[in-house]
């Protein structure tokens, strides 16, 4: 029987603005997924840390001051070097279409723009991420 | 089933002109201009002169912000907005790591004098008036820009603006946060003694619900915790041995507009009567202006969708309709295409056209406060005001603003209500045009403005110039003062003052404090 997905919801950077992510984190919840908060203000290291020690199987990312193409290829290039490429990375935020093209590139599995309906994001994480085996 | 409103209020299909037993209109409107100000604060409003049309911009290094001033002010614009990348606004200078990304990217990045000089080149600071978003470092922003202007030739007496200095919503909605609340507010009590003496005409702080609002807060969560971060300031200043009419006529506050008309206006009206009454009968303010509730007003950010952006506009036209109406001194309105990316230059000259069409073409001028005697403004203006009392109430129970943030009372209830929107939109009992009625199947592409990434290499390069032309021992002498001021009760502005002087940066000015009043660790949880 497979256990529940366990998933780590950051804020990198300096952005402040934490809605967006603590809308989907408890949206998340209620829909049955365990769900770690990092709180403001972390580095990509700290995100990726953060998920390894939590045996994460996916890490969204919500960053809304425009640092994501930095901030994203950080938490990426990271989860390679430590060899934890199968954690899934998806993301909001103010991310104009270009970026978003660029960052999938880089293997970001799925962006959302503002007013994405909450239950296309939830559906999303139920699809998209593999379920742990049940330890 | 009755309309409910933002704030959770029914609003009656039809309203009367029957008034609540013992309701007085001399009492509880009395005439514009004064006492308790529901009218507005000023007698003749807008039909002098309009509000001032105030945008918000900056991106990028000094030179390109400078630019967009500039172009600002040709339009028509009569007063700056400066927006600070977020290094700048956590103290941070652009080479740190946790800046990497981030310079130049919400707004313009300040590292030194230099940096402030180009920022204001060419803009005449006895005529222009500013207004600086900065909240933790505001002190140095502002010694910095006071120097800019002595060089222009503007003495201090002569400067008019605002900066935002409220570090109590940063915890509850904003999160640039650096030192811990109290620290914090020692902090701003010095930047009020510093401006009563330096900057007469300064405003010294602006008390800020916007925050509050794009992170969730319904219009009476708003006003609510904003009015007690306003009364915590007021017992801090007192408490610094300051008398209040000597610092409260240069407190301003600053709102959110939404799209709905009715509640925003009674909202702004049930907040000048709330804080006119708490500052005389609490605080026994004598000086009229030190009960008006002066406010700048932002059109809702959070309402703005990435979908049809055009639609925003509309929007927007609406939010700034609310705030006029509701009496706003000064008015920002936001671009379409903020939902996407930071405006282009024509998406900016659209908001501030958006005004002017409010000021030189409506007739909304012509006349203060035209929805005064109707009768669903008059009530829903009494239910807000009696709503934000009590919740007003709950804060002081919990110990005031600083205790209940400690606590985590007011983010709690804003994330509450934030999640409680999103489930209603999700389930289509609000609506959202473009987003979840009325869509259409694909999307038209928008070209957003691109921050240059090289900008970020630029700024690091002219910062490492700073610090190689300074004299480092003078820099750390006055470094040192710096923090002997903060370990004590000497205003630190004057010790900061002179590093900034010496060439010390943002960054090192802030971080010379964290290592005397540490960093602000948030008791955060989901």
């Amino acid at each position: 029987m497979p256990g529940r997905i366990r998933v780590v919801i950051g804020k990198p950077g300096l952005d402040g603005h934490d809605r967006g992510a603590k809308v989907i984190a408890r949206a998340l919840r209620d829909a049955g997924v365990e769900v770690i908060y990092t709180g403001l203000h972390q580095t990509p290291a700290q995100i990726v840390s953060t998920a390894l020690q939590e045996d994460a199987d996916a890490i969204g990312l919500s960053i809304l001051s425009g640092a994501h193409s930095t901030l994203f290829a950080e938490v990426m290039r990271l989860l390679h070097a430590e060899d934890a490429a199968d954690i899934v990375v998806f993301g909001g935020g103010i991310i104009p279409p270009a970026d978003i093209e660029a960052l999938q590139a880089l293997g970001v599995a799925a962006l959302f723009t503002p007013g994405t309906p909450i239950g296309t994001i939830t559906d999303w994480v139920r699809d998209n991420v593999p379920r742990p085996v049940a330890g | 089933m009755a309309y409910e409103s933002e704030s959770g209020l029914p609003v009656a299909p039809v309203y009367g002109p029957d008034m609540p037993a013992g309701w007085r209109a001399a009492e509880k409107l009395g005439e514009p201009g004064s006492y308790p100000f529901t009218r507005g604060v000023y007698p003749t409003m807008y039909t002098g002169k309009p509000w001032t049309m105030r945008q918000y911009a900056g991106f990028g290094d000094a030179a390109e912000s400078n630019a967009r001033y500039r172009e600002l002010i040709a339009n028509g614009t009569n007063g700056l907005s400066v927006a600070f990348d977020l290094p700048t606004q956590m103290g941070h200078d652009s080479d740190a790591e946790l800046a990497r990304g981030e310079v130049g990217k919400v707004g313009v990045a300040i590292d030194s004098l230099d940096d402030m000089r180009v920022l204001f080149d060419g803009i005449p600071l006895d005529r222009v008036s500013t207004s600086m978003t900065i909240n933790s470092p505001a002190a140095v922003l502002l010694l910095l820009y006071q120097r800019v202007a002595a060089e222009q030739g503007t003495s201090g007496d002569q400067l008019t603006g605002t900066i935002q200095n409220d570090v109590l919503k940063e915890y509850i909605a904003r999160g640039t946060y650096i030192f811990p609340p109290r620290q914090s507010l020692r902090l701003v009590a010095d930047i009020f003694r510093y401006c009563r003496a330096e900057i007469p005409r300064w405003n010294t702080i602006s008390i800020s619900g916007y925050h509050m609002a794009e992170a969730g807060a319904s219009p009476a969560q708003e006003i609510a915790f904003t009015l007690a971060n306003g009364i915590e300031y007021v017992r801090t200043a007192i408490a610094a041995g300051m008398d209040v009419d000597e610092f409260a006529p240069r407190l301003s506050f600053f709102f959110v507009a939404r799209t709905t008309i009715l509640e925003e206006v009674a909202k702004f009206r049930a907040a000048r009567r709330i804080w006119a009454r708490v500052m005389k009968e609490e605080f026994g303010a004598t000086n009229p202006r030190s009960t008006m509730l002066r406010f700048h007003t932002q059109t809702a950010g959070v309402q703005l969708t990435a979908q049809q952006p055009e639609i925003n506009l509309v929007r927007v036209t609406l939010q700034g309709l609310a705030a006029v109406l509701g009496g706003t001194q000064s008015l920002h309105t936001n671009s379409f295409d903020e939902a996407i990316a930071l405006p282009t230059a024509k998406s900016a000259r659209l908001a501030l056209r958006t005004q002017q069409v409010l000021a030189f073409e409506s007739d909304v001028t012509s006349t203060v406060d035209p929805f005064a005697g109707s009768y669903v403004i008059e009530a829903l203006t009494d239910e807000l005001e009696a709503a934000i009392t009590a919740l007003m109430q709950r804060v002081a129970d919990a110990g005031g603003a600083v205790s209940a943030i400690e606590r985590g009372l007011q983010k709690a209830e804003i994330e509450r209500n934030a999640y409680q929107i999103a489930l209603r939109t999700d389930a289509g009992e609000r609506t959202v045009v473009g987003v979840n009625r009325f869509v259409i199947d694909q999307e038209e592409p928008y070209e957003p403005l691109r921050v240059d990434p090289a900008g970020e290499a630029r700024q690091v390069k002219r910062l490492a110039a700073v610090r190689a032309g300074r004299s480092e021992s003078r820099v750390q002498l006055a470094l040192s003062h710096l923090k002997r001021a903060a370990e004590g009760r000497e205003n630190v502005l004057y010790p900061m003052r002179t590093a900034l002087d010496e060439r010390a940066t943002v960054g090192e000015i802030c971080n010379a404090l964290r290592t005397v009043w540490g960093a602000y660790v948030p008791p955060d949880t989901l």
